[in-house]
């Protein structure tokens, strides 16, 4: 049996597990242990993974499995990893294990609630691992769709309007991706013979021309409105700021992540006349993201607002990242995703945390809570420095390699595109400070925040998982930035093999 | 010579970091201190023999020899762009590896009497180390990138100490602008950084100020409004020095940074940190000095127009430990002067020689004019020099310590800061006249405003103090005694013979034409300063009335405060991020609602077609049946 079904079948396991029982206690130890046993699975997947490539095996996908599922449409289910896709699981498997510590006090509903978020992680899971456009896009779907329930029914704030938002725009986002799916699938064979949906046989043909200009933008676009491309990014201020803690770390630390991916794995590489004909169009955008992202954070009031704008300004950047298409910019790309997962969903956990204790996310209610709760605030100022780059954490090493990568190409729209994109590190710089300053410096000015009460041990664990992570990128990033471009030199040959 | 154990002058003061920053709950908050000063000590003569032994070895033809002590590869990011992390021994970084690991030493040892009782005390002794490292990995990188690494490390442990009293909204929004200021000309560095290592497709020091390499040559050939890419880059990377350095228009943040702790202020915004723009200007000197003199020329003036601005500033200034940063501000000017009239090679290398020897004695005189001030403000419990007056007798050594302070930084011989301001004056001679004219007249302004400090707080008026102020305990007069006598004895240190641009050493000449003028116009600034302030005197209310505009100006710093806050207030936030907030909520939102709202509205006007009714039903029927049968009969 392939290793990579445990990925889907530890999760399911799960689910079944919490599904039997019926304390509150038990529900929790049962997540805690299944999504621990996940992320201890994912490393030792990196180990097998490393263990394969020692042995020899120099496929570009290891661990590779088919078996047919729907035989008429060559439907399959194709499994098979590579760093990139190893390097994702990873995070994933991480920002999974630290949200089920951050939703330890959940509850209402408690075991529908963790049933449902473990469903959405096996989603992302089998999206990472699956090779098969089809069942790719089943998985992702099967993420998106416990979102609106997770919102909608353990949310706050307008969170019926919230969920329907996200999801119609997703959903939007989907039905685009759909047709192009279908587009890069019925021109999958353009000698005759038989269609597939099988993602490395399609990399080996050449679509023709015209389908790849016509088709490209709605994969891009589709992927895109997940990783929040300007300007189709408004579900994720609204739906962060609804959302469960959890949810908005899985969210934003994931979730959006299966937007930058899909646009790499699926729009770039299987149309990539198509990427070299709309790059610009969609350089643009993404230039717009990071700087326009930045701005609107600094004039947000609520905790996840500011979150949700960072977002779409570090999200910006790993599509545009992935659009300088060379091996550093790229390599850059997946980088941020990583660490903006990490970060991000230290953020989210730190602000339910934070909304746990003081019932209020507006940050000029707040102020001087380094006084009373000085683990929180320690974390999120060490989150806050990731987030603007600070060398020795996560951030600085993705956004380097994407500035040096993208500096790569020379001819000047590039060379201001990539210029604008740099100044982001001073307009972060601007709010994060600016949150630190007004929310955790200063004197205290609620006289009831004196009573409150730093993190407990369960916080202690979602936090401290995510500060490690964050710090061991940030520390010695060589070994990822390996793992990630051992696959990328053919990727980026390929794309730009056919100029 | 094997010089691997270098490597513990860099990681034992990380270690510290992470060891006092995990266990300052469990630590009795004592041993924070003797652990944090111990391990400065001990770095601080590994660092001295690491001078010694490398200053005593023979010096071969090209004099003395890079060496790379220590080198790992940290992040591979192009086939050539590799970013190594190292140590790089060289004349320039072992004389900033002596320099910062003395005063940073003796602000350890200052800090255990200094910061008994104040909360926090283990943090701060964290965060003392974490800036000794950054540091120190700072002058010994390798590489540009890894100086950008700790460029960046440095500004955060500066910002978490302007911002040590976390709790008063002064150091909040002080370390907040420090960090912002500094944040945004280090963007210049890196598209500064950027540009260069794709045009010479190295990030290594070596490789760039190599002389013979083609990399220089080759870079300088493209062109960009008149000034060729590697001027280009050259410059941005200087705005990132200008930034850290407060050069003029980017000095703001540094006043504000007095609020951080005085110690704090003695060794980063005197003494090391701050002297960082310079060093890089000077690591990079044969690469500014052959390929960009245009760059250099834009240096010089930077620097002399900050080195008068700020002197001015000083002279109005009434809280202590402002008119000693814009006095840093003014002396720092001085060495950016020195850099920007020197050119390459022997002889004609001799600013970039004085500059770095005016580095070497600033950091030791002005380490002790702060810690003095600490002293004094210890003491006293106020920063405003109105608040203080005839602490001579209560404060036998800080008087005198800071007294030879006072001297050395007017320029009197034989004190260490005589030579080196000599040395830069002479070179600007040779360059340019107009610039000499400035520094000169500088260095008499800057005599002035010194002894206004000194007599206003040691002679002048004593007023009534709530308790008598004492003498200092023996932790903090020890440091300032150690300064004090490095200050008279710094200006001896053969600098021509250690430090010099091609790393050979040359014969400097005294000039007497030169030190004559410097040294009257220095007396004249200290006898002007004695006979307004040295007693209670009316005066000097007089002189600023009759100057009033030009007083009121200078007071105020010349309002360029008011203009960056008009541009982040009004500017970024209300007319920049504003809009983009109410932009993305009401147009591109509101396109998505309107999208999701029109569709609700159009199925509720349809919806009534569904109505159960069968005669409607029919209704539709039939006109639809017309309608087509009309319509088929039309077409045809």
């Amino acid at each position: 049996m392939n290793p990579l079904l445990f990925l889907i079948l530890i999760p399911v396991l799960t689910v079944a597990g919490i599904a039997l029982v019926k304390d509150l206690k038990q529900v929790r130890v049962i997540s805690a242990v299944g999504m621990g046993a996940q992320l201890l699975f994912s490393f030792y997947l990196v180990y097998l993974f490393y263990s394969l490539r020692n042995a020899g095996n120099t496929d570009a996908m290891l661990l590779v499995s088919t078996s047919t599922w729907y035989e008429a449409f060559n439907i399959q289910y194709k499994f098979g990893i590579d760093g990139i896709s190893l390097s994702m699981i990873v995070l994933t498997s991480l920002v999974t294990f630290a949200g089920v510590f951050a939703s330890w006090q959940v509850d209402f509903l408690t075991k529908e609630f963790f049933i449902s978020l473990i469903i959405l992680a096996s989603g992302v899971f089998g999206f990472f691992i699956s090779l098969d456009l089809f069942t790719m896009f089943l998985f992702y779907e099967v993420a998106v769709i416990p979102m609106y329930l997770l919102i909608g029914i353990w949310g706050s704030g307008p969170k019926e309007y919230s969920a329907m938002k996200l999801t119609l725009m997703l959903m939007a986002g989907s039905a685009l991706l759909l047709v192009g799916l279908l587009g890069i699938y019925f021109n999958s064979s353009p000698e005759g013979g038989r269609l597939t949906f099988d993602l490395t046989e399609i990399a080996k043909v050449s679509i023709p021309r015209d389908a790849q200009l016509f088709f490209f933008p709605f994969t891009f676009i589709g992927f895109g409105v997940l990783g929040a491309l300007f300007p189709f990014h408004t579900w994720s201020p609204d739906g962060h700021a609804s959302a469960p803690t959890a949810v908005s770390m899985l969210h934003a630390g994931v979730l959006m992540k299966l937007g930058g991916y899909g646009a790499f794995r699926v729009a770039m590489y299987l149309l990539p006349e198509g990427a070299h004909a709309m790059a610009w169009i969609f350089i643009i955008l993404t230039t717009i993201s990071v700087v326009y992202g930045a701005f609107g954070a600094i004039w947000q009031k609520d905790l996840k607002y500011i979150n949700a704008y960072s977002s779409v300004s570090h999200c910006g950047l790993v599509l545009f990242a992935l659009l300088m298409m060379n091996e550093t910019a790229t390599t850059g790309a997946i980088l941020q995703m990583i660490s903006h997962g990490l970060m991000t969903a230290l953020f989210f956990a730190l602000i339910g945390m934070i909304y746990g204790r003081t019932h209020t996310r507006m940050i000029d209610e707040m102020g001087g809570l380094m006084k009373v709760i000085p683990f929180l605030s320690v974390v999120y100022v060490i989150a806050g420095l990731a987030s603007l780059g600070l060398p020795g954490l996560s951030g600085f090493v993705a956004e380097m390699t994407i500035f040096v990568g993208s500096f790569q190409n020379s001819d000047t729209f590039h060379r201001i595109a990539t210029i604008v994109a740099c100044s982001s590190i001073v307009i972060t710089a601007v709010y994060i400070l600016r949150v630190v300053g007004i929310l955790l410096l200063g004197p205290i000015k609620n006289e009831h925040y004196n009573e409150l009460k730093d993190a407990k041990w369960f916080e202690k664990v979602s936090t401290i998982t995510l500060v490690i992570s964050i710090t061991a990128i940030g520390m010695a990033p060589f070994w990822l930035s390996a793992l990630i471009r051992e696959p990328l030199g053919d990727i980026i040959q390929h794309l730009i093999a056919r100029l | 010579m094997d010089y691997a154990y270098t490597l513990i002058i860099l990681l034992l003061p990380l270690v510290t970091f992470l060891g006092l920053g995990l266990l300052s709950k469990r630590l009795p908050v004592a041993l924070a201190g003797i652990i944090g000063t111990a391990n400065l000590f001990i770095i601080a003569a590994l660092s001295c023999a690491t001078a010694f032994t490398y200053f005593t070895q023979e010096a071969g033809e090209a004099g003395f020899e890079a060496i790379e002590a220590y080198k790992i590869t940290w992040l591979p990011l192009t086939d050539k762009l590799i970013i190594h992390l190292g140590i790089l021994l060289d004349p320039l970084s072992v004389m900033m590896l002596v320099v910062i690991t003395l005063v940073s030493a003796m602000v350890h040892l200052y800090s255990i009497g200094y910061m008994k009782g104040e909360k926090g005390y283990t943090r701060y002794f964290a965060f003392l180390s974490l800036f000794t490292f950054s540091m120190l990995g700072l002058v010994v990188a390798t590489n540009i990138f890894q100086m950008y690494i700790f460029w960046e490390l440095v500004g955060v442990s500066s910002y978490l100490l302007i911002g040590f009293y976390y709790q008063k909204p002064s150091a909040v929004a002080a370390s907040k602008k420090a960090f912002i200021v500094t944040r945004f000309a280090d963007l210049g560095f890196l598209v500064g950084i950027l540009i260069l290592s794709f045009n010479t497709g190295t990030f290594e020091f070596q490789t760039l100020t190599s002389l013979q390499g083609p990399v220089i040559g080759q870079a300088s050939t493209a062109a960009f409004m008149g000034l060729s890419v590697t001027t280009w880059a050259l410059l941005l990377i200087f705005m990132g020095g200008a930034g850290k350095s407060a050069m003029f228009p980017l000095h703001i943040w540094l006043p504000d940074a007095m609020e951080g702790p005085t110690p704090v202020s003695a060794l980063i915004h005197a003494a090391t940190m701050v002297v960082a723009g310079v060093y890089l200007v000077a690591r990079l000197f044969p690469a500014y000095a052959l390929s960009a003199p245009d760059a250099l020329t834009v240096i010089m003036y930077v620097g002399s127009f900050t080195s008068l601005f700020a002197a001015v500033i000083a002279c109005t200034q009434l809280d202590i430990k402002r008119v000693l940063a814009f006095s840093t501000l003014s002396q720092i000017g001085y060495m950016m002067v020195a850099l920007g009239v020197s050119g390459y090679g022997g002889e004609a290398g001799l600013g970039y020689m004085a500059s770095l020897f005016h580095l070497f004695t600033h950091a030791f005189f002005k380490a002790l004019l702060f810690l003095g001030a600490g002293s004094v403000i210890h003491a006293v419990h106020s920063n405003l020099m109105t608040e203080m007056g005839g602490l001579r007798k209560s404060m036998p050594v800080t008087h005198l310590t800071f007294l030879v302070a006072c001297l050395t930084i007017a320029g009197i011989p034989p004190l260490s800061g005589f030579f080196s301001k000599d040395e830069i004056l002479v070179a600007a001679f040779e360059h340019n006249k107009l610039i000499f004219a400035v520094q000169w007249l500088v260095a008499g302004i800057t005599a002035f405003y010194m002894f206004r400090l000194y007599f206003r707080i040691f002679w002048n008026q004593t007023p009534a103090y709530h308790h008598a102020p004492h003498e200092s305990p023996v932790v903090m007069t020890v440091p300032l005694m150690f300064l004090a006598i490095a200050s008279v004895v710094a200006g001896f240190v053969p600098f021509h013979d250690l430090v010099t641009s091609d790393n050979k050493p040359f014969e400097t000449a005294f000039h007497w034409s030169i030190a004559g003028p410097s040294i009257a116009i220095a007396v004249i600034g200290i006898l002007t300063a004695a006979w307004l302030y040295a007693r209670p005197s009316l005066r000097p209310d007089a002189i600023s009335k009759s100057l009033s505009g030009v007083y009121t100006a200078a007071y105020n710093k010349f309002y360029i405060d008011e203009i960056y806050l008009f541009i982040t207030k009004s500017i970024i936030f209300q007319f920049i991020s504003r809009p983009v907030a109410w932009f993305d909520r009401h147009i591109v939102d509101g396109t998505m609602n309107f999208i999701g709202n029109s569709t609700v509205a159009g199925s509720a006007a349809i919806k009534r077609m569904q109505s159960g009714h069968v005669q409607l039903y029919i209704w539709y029927f039939a006109s639809g049946v017309l309608v087509l049968a009309l319509l088929i009969l039309y077409l045809n």
